[in-house]
């Protein structure tokens, strides 16, 4: 099995449009499992998934954990909390332990960039990027995706908004490459303190006017605004982000009937958005959630149990 | 007994000849010119034969962390990369804040394959707050002070530092030398890569160019001040090159130095997200490295330092954001120069040997003339040999090089040291 | 004889050469009329019958039984659609197709359940289905439905009703269509 190539999933960039589609036709297939009176099939039996945590995420690691359980995996779960780095362990070595103790893919979620990819260089498991620091997030993405494409229909010509703290979001990063790929118009929408410092190659424009943007939009995706980049001193106070970039009845109403409002949560009600707005007819906050199992399910049977590495291996020996 | 290099091309800051050259018993040259015969000789036919190369900024680990780097092992690396001379940068565990350390690294320096030059720090543990003995350490011989790895970031210190220093002057018989890391750490902290539209894309946390620039541009305006010799270490950005250029053409007593990452390598390299790649002050954008290689061309940077700063695998097995900056740099410098920097033979040599021996004031027998009566510390190089970098192979306790897997042309095949013939043909001999 | 792009899940892909046909257009029609008076016999009716064909060649049969079953009886059965790929023991060794959709939307506690597919070989997809099935309710009986039974079984599994019993060579493939069933084999 070792001839098969990696087909860790690390980020959105380095991924082909098709590869977009392809994971996100399948989710359909898998989407209609989890509607089963018992949402479990066999495919992943004997096999085991492995979620390393080195940041607290419980959201994103029960999505994975119910996606593979649904599809009968083991899981195995390492957090950050409990673990030995605090006694000087290396992530090599955890990644090490965890492999020794036979995992199949390690779903990596870590506060720094490019920490799957270290991984991914460091083992024979196959790697899920769960989230590396400021850097990507790409499951979120495809979820994403996926709830635009089955509200829409398609992401084609959809112009989509991502309005916070895309400085520091890998979900931003993420989104951008993949609404942009599958045909959508990204503005990034937020104070120049919260954008990245250069923007130099990125297929995006930006505003610093939400007002202005709102009723031009097919869908409003708004980032959580953590409390830290207020002590950071990039904003001058939770008062101002709201006034200026939340999005409350008053602008809600500005944006079109049949516009979507997204968010990757947890939402911080109040602030980045009104509870009122979050609950509000367009607001697909819910669908993105349970979304983001299907498409985890895909992934990991993308990853495990496709056949498609197999094909692959046949087509090469079929030139030989 | 004597020794006696063959066949070689000379080239020193006199020019280039050919001429064979013998050494004495006291490790002093005591003929040059053609057909000599020794009682040892070294080949180095088709080879070119220059005075061994000073290194203004290497990191030998020793006190502290041994596992990365001993004095021993540094030298070695030194030796292999044709360095007849190291200046060992004060950040040891405990810190070169005292004569005893200092004494105990001279005491290891001295049974090493180079002559280790230790230098002191400004303050006390390197904290920025208070000033080291200097005055003590002056005597002891010391001639560069610095904080490297930190940038000192209080104005009002940096200006006592200065003023000090001054006054020293006479009792070390030459300027005392000021050696700043300049990074504002203000605008720094929580960077880990140069701040640009890679760290932008890769989700890195970035350091801002101006970071290393308002710290030159704050010393040079206290040079100004004070009238004491500032040496800018690792010199990286287009205007930290240009307010060099300009400082200088005003005349003030300001030098620098580049390292050979630093016009070889771009941030572009840290897409692989390998911390081996991971440096400050940071690898930075194609214009910098532009601005690099012109400032060494036109002078404005007196030297190539390594900056070599060995970590062990252990430590460089984390993410990007967690690991130690540094990397190797002593093993691979002159080959890199001679493959990136765009300069000639005799301009590199001038940068790794004479220039840098004046900066730390060892002239008197380092960067010398190959000539009878000069101190027999020389390094015989190929120049068109290929070899690959590999980390593993290094003498370095170490193995982050950034070069790793590069096949690179021109190579030290010997190395003397006080007359003693280190390396030969690439082999180090103790 | 004919050759044709046979839309075939990899490892089999290729182009299926028929041999022989076996049953013709019409030769279908009547086997599943005689299939459909079977079903109707045995269960005294249609109450209580879903039809459940198996992605991808069993929901033509299925949908063929259903359209018999309704001339037959005046009311057409429930339908629905199954894959089968999620619960298969060979996993791995064909890729999940995103147009084979299971669609089950009946329930099917108490249910008769008629699975129908095409062509009857090893047991192994009904095995799969017979899992698959379990995971929507507790059926009181399923039955199997197929248009040609091949032999070689490797599984307990017997078929209730039959379009044609046809004697193969392990390594031939049988092709099922609306214009009729051939004998072949697949060109790589």
């Amino acid at each position: 099995m070792n001839s098969i190539p990696s087909r860790s999933l690390l980020s959105i960039e380095g991924m082909t449009k098709s590869d977009i589609e392809e994971i996100l036709d399948l989710t359909d297939t898998f989407d209609e499992i989890g509607r089963r009176p018992i949402p479990k099939v066999p495919a992943l039996r004997g096999r085991t998934v492995a979620t390393l945590f080195f940041e607290n995420s419980t959201r994103t690691r029960l999505s994975f954990e119910t996606a593979a359980r649904r599809l009968s995996a083991d899981t195995m779960s390492f957090g950050a909390g409990s673990s030995s780095l605090s006694k000087g362990e290396s992530v090599r070595d955890t990644v090490e332990v965890i492999e020794a103790y036979g995992a199949d893919v390690l779903v990596v979620r870590h506060p720094d960039a490019g920490t799957a990819q270290r991984i991914d260089n460091w083992t024979e498991a196959l790697v899920i990027n769960a989230g590396d620091g400021c850097h990507e997030h790409p499951t979120q993405a495809l979820l994403d995706a996926y709830t635009l494409r089955k509200h829409k229909g398609s992401l084609n010509g959809l112009r989509i908004a991502i309005v916070g703290d895309i400085r520091h979001s890998r979900v931003a990063r993420s989104d951008v490459l993949a609404f942009t790929m599958l045909g959508a118009e990204v503005v990034l929408v937020a104070p120049p303190t919260l954008l990245p410092p250069s923007l130099e190659g990125w297929p995006v424009t930006t505003s610093y006017d939400l007002d202005e943007v709102l009723p031009t939009l097919d869908v409003c995706y708004l980032l959580r605004m953590q409390n830290e980049r207020i002590n950071e001193g990039l904003i001058p106070s939770v008062r101002e982000y709201v006034a200026d970039y939340g999005l409350n009845t008053k602008r809600a109403a500005t944006l079109p009937k049949d516009a979507l409002i997204c968010h990757p949560g947890p939402t911080n009600r109040g602030i980045e958005i009104e509870a009122a707005v979050a609950s509000d007819s367009r607001s697909v906050i819910l669908d993105q959630v349970s979304n983001g199992v299907s498409i985890r399910m895909a992934v990991l049977f993308l990853l495990l149990g496709s056949g498609r590495n197999l094909v692959e291996v046949n087509d090469l020996e079929g030139e030989k | 007994m004597s020794l006696v290099i063959r066949g070689g091309t000379i080239i020193d800051s006199d020019g280039e000849k050919r001429a064979d050259v013998a050494i004495g018993d006291e490790g002093i040259i005591t003929e040059v010119s053609a057909n000599l015969k020794g009682d040892e000789e070294l080949d180095a036919s088709g080879c070119i034969v220059t005075s061994g190369f000073v290194d203004l900024h290497s990191h030998l680990r020793e006190p502290g962390q041994e596992d990365a780097e001993t004095i021993e092992t540094g030298a070695r690396g030194g030796a292999l990369g044709g360095y007849t001379a190291l200046i060992a940068m004060p950040n040891t565990t405990p810190a070169m804040d005292c004569l005893a350390v200092i004494d105990q690294v001279r005491a290891l320096g001295k049974k090493s394959v180079c002559e280790i030059i230790p230098t002191g720090t400004m303050t006390v543990g390197r904290n920025g707050e208070k000033m080291s003995p200097m005055g003590e350490l002056v005597d002891a011989g010391v001639g560069i002070f610095t904080d490297d790895g930190n940038g000192l970031q209080d104005p009002r210190l940096m200006r006592r530092i200065m003023e000090y220093s001054t006054g020293l002057k006479h009792r070390l018989g030459r300027p005392v030398v000021l050696a700043q890391h300049c990074e504002v750490e203000a605008l720094s902290c929580g960077g880990h890569m140069h701040e640009g539209a890679w760290s932008s894309r890769l989700g890195i946390p970035g350091q801002p160019a101006e970071a290393e620039e308002l710290m030159v541009s704050r010393d040079i305006a206290l040079v100004r001040l004070t009238g004491a010799h500032m040496h800018f270490q690792h010199l990286s950005t287009t205007g930290s090159v240009e307010m060099v250029r300009l400082a200088k053409q005003e005349g003030l007593p300001i030098t620098a130095e580049a390292t050979t990452h630093h016009f070889s390598l771009t941030d572009a390299s840290c897409a692989s997200y390998d911390p081996v790649f991971k440096v400050h002050p940071p690898l930075r954008t194609e214009q910098d490295v532009f601005a690099v290689k012109k400032g060494l061309s036109d002078g404005t940077i007196d030297a190539i330092a390594t900056d070599h700063a060995p970590h062990t695998d252990h430590s460089k097995e984390k993410s990007f954001a967690e690991a130690p900056p540094g990397m190797l740099g002593l093993e691979t410098a002159f080959s890199i120069s001679l493959e990136d920097s765009g300069l000639d033979l005799p301009q590199i040599l001038a940068l790794l040997s004479w220039r840098p021996a004046a900066i730390a004031g060892i002239s008197d027998r380092h960067g010398n003339t190959v000539s009878i009566g000069s101190k027999a510390n020389l390094c015989v190089i190929d120049p068109d040999i290929t070899w690959t970098v590999s980390g593993n192979s290094m003498a370095s306790r170490s193995s982050n090089t950034p070069y790793e897997g590069r096949r690179l042309r021109g190579r030290v095949r010997h190395t003397i040291q006080s007359g003693e013939a280190v390396v030969i043909d690439g082999e180090t001999q103790r | 004889m004919v050759e044709k792009e046979r839309v075939q899940t990899p490892p089999k892909g290729g182009v299926f050469v028929a041999h022989a046909r076996v049953l013709d257009a019409e030769d279908i029609k009547r086997a599943i009329q005689r299939m459909a008076h079977e079903i109707v016999e045995r269960n005294h009716g249609l109450d209580n019958v879903v039809l459940i064909g198996l992605q991808t060649g069993g929901v033509m049969v299925a949908e063929m039984l259903t359209e018999a079953l309704s001339k037959i009886s005046g009311t057409s059965p429930p339908q629905g659609t199954l894959d089968v790929a999620l619960h298969r023991d060979d996993i791995g060794m064909r890729p999940v197709m995103p147009e084979a959709v299971t669609d089950i939307s009946v329930d099917l506690d108490g249910a008769t359940i008629v699975i129908a597919d095409d062509v009857l070989f090893t047991g192994r997809t009904i095995r799969a289905a017979l899992d698959a099935l379990c995971d929507f309710g507790r059926p009181k009986e399923i039955q199997l439905a197929v248009m040609v039974d091949r032999g070689h079984r490797e599984l307990p599994i017997r078929p209730d009703y039959v379009g044609k019993n046809l004697p193969t060579r392990i390594s031939e493939i049988v092709d099922v269509s609306p214009e009729g069933v051939d004998l072949g084999t697949v060109k790589k």
